[in-house]
């Protein structure tokens, strides 16, 4: 099975890394493979159509955005 | 009138005159007491007040606003962003996904920049100083003006139709999301009470460990000059008889983005020494509304044109504003 492709949306808020910290926390505790990247260009973001940062993308599908969730908040997005 | 802040008075009072011995009417005396009394006052405002907005702000997200906005014609789109600007968050980080996402549902290009000046001119951390500082009058004419100007400049740049000047990309980016469906809206809509605590309470203390220094160290200097600092010297220089006060704080204030947390407790000393309200309410919009950071990012959609009719707008109306203050309060009695 390949890797979840996590993509965390914002630009460079506070929030931003926060939600990208939180991430890999959640990818480690599940013990899946996965691959974090954080996307700031502020265009890209408006493309996948979000209005409000940070926002968060599971295989190219946001999943929450405008908030920080928590790991087990990501835990329960990233679970099939 | 009740003052809700009088336990910190009577506990910094306490202070400087039992437990330091000095008198309130010393110079040392007197600083201290300024200190002791707004370092707590500020702080708890600044909890209190960043929970409250941040947990309310969860009920207001963008999309709703969004979906209020749709379609509005002007002067009613631009009263309706105006006055939904003052309760919804706002990062300049986020500006430009806003601004393509709000053209992008039809939302006028004048209502939506009407949102992009009362979103954050109106945002916790100068209302909350303002307030704590300035007290509750001063905060409220301060929205009531940013509202104010937040129409006047959007309905004038609707009117001027400057679609022209907005970057292409925009609109072709219109044209190609009008067809898709809008299932990404209905993500907020199931939050809970404990989730937007949460999100209320990380917002308390983000915005608390970014500026409490700033706050500390303001008002440190802030009580130097309440202490030091002759009320003749204030006058001379920030005075309502100086006319170029007001421009010179519009000035001043653009780069401070970041320290207005620093700067306005200096400027609580400055007022009780003379300066004019006018020109303390001008230096805040300044520093909210045209900061520097969001300039540079909103370059990305806006041509130069555009980018120096908005900020001329905003601008002049600042300093109008700082005038029109200034001369309401010298033919009537003070506010505060």
């Amino acid at each position: 099975m390949s890797a979840i492709k996590i993509e965390i949306l914002g630009s460079g808020c506070k929030k931003c890394h926060q939600l990208e910290a939180n991430a890999r926390t959640a990818v480690s505790t599940l013990g899946i493979e996965a691959e974090v990247a954080h996307i700031t260009d502020s265009i890209e973001i408006a493309k996948r159509g979000i209005l409000s940062t940070p926002a968060l993308a599971v295989n190219g599908k946001v999943v929450s955005k405008g908030k920080l969730i928590s790991p087990a908040e990501i835990e329960q997005l990233l679970a099939p | 009138m009740f003052d809700p802040f009088y336990p910190f008075d009577w506990l910094a009072t306490q202070i400087v005159t039992k437990i330091l011995g000095l008198s309130l009417k010393s110079h040392l005396g007197s600083s201290l007491h300024f200190f002791l009394y707004d370092v707590p006052k500020v702080l708890t405002l600044v909890v209190v007040i960043s929970f409250a907005v941040g947990t309310m702000q969860s009920f207001l997200q963008p999309e709703k606003v969004r979906h209020l906005l749709e379609g509005k014609r002007t002067l009613f789109g631009n009263i309706l962003a105006a006055t939904v600007g003052i309760f919804t968050p706002f990062c300049s980080c986020s500006a430009v996904p806003l601004f393509i996402g709000f053209l992008e549902a039809g939302v006028p290009l004048g209502v939506t920049f009407s949102y992009l000046i009362a979103a954050p001119m109106v945002n916790e951390v100068a209302v909350v100083l303002l307030w704590g500082l300035f007290g509750f009058k001063v905060t409220l004419i301060y929205i009531g003006f940013g509202v104010a100007l937040a129409i006047i400049a959007g309905y004038i740049i609707g009117m001027m139709k400057l679609e022209k000047w907005v970057e292409s990309f925009v609109w072709q980016l219109q044209q190609a999301h009008r067809h898709e469906g809008r299932e990404l809206d209905d993500l907020d809509s199931n939050l809970t009470w404990k989730q937007r605590w949460e999100q209320g309470r990380y917002q308390a203390s983000e915005i608390f460990h970014s500026v409490w220094m700033y706050v500390v160290a303001g008002i440190a200097i802030g009580a130097g000059i309440h202490g030091y600092v002759p009320t003749d010297f204030i006058t001379t220089w920030a005075g309502a008889s100086n006319p170029l006060a007001v421009p010179l704080a519009v000035v001043l204030g653009v780069p401070l983005y970041a320290n207005i947390a620093g700067v306005l407790p200096i400027t609580e000393a400055l007022v009780n020494k003379g300066m004019p309200l006018g020109t303390v309410l001008s230096f805040t919009m300044a520093v909210t509304a045209l900061s520097l950071p969001e300039m540079v990012i909103l370059r990305k959609v806006l041509r130069p044109q555009l980018l120096v009719i908005f900020i001329s707008l905003v601008t002049v109306g600042i300093i109008a504003i700082g005038y029109l203050f200034n001369l309401l309060l010298a033919t009537s009695p003070p506010v505060s």
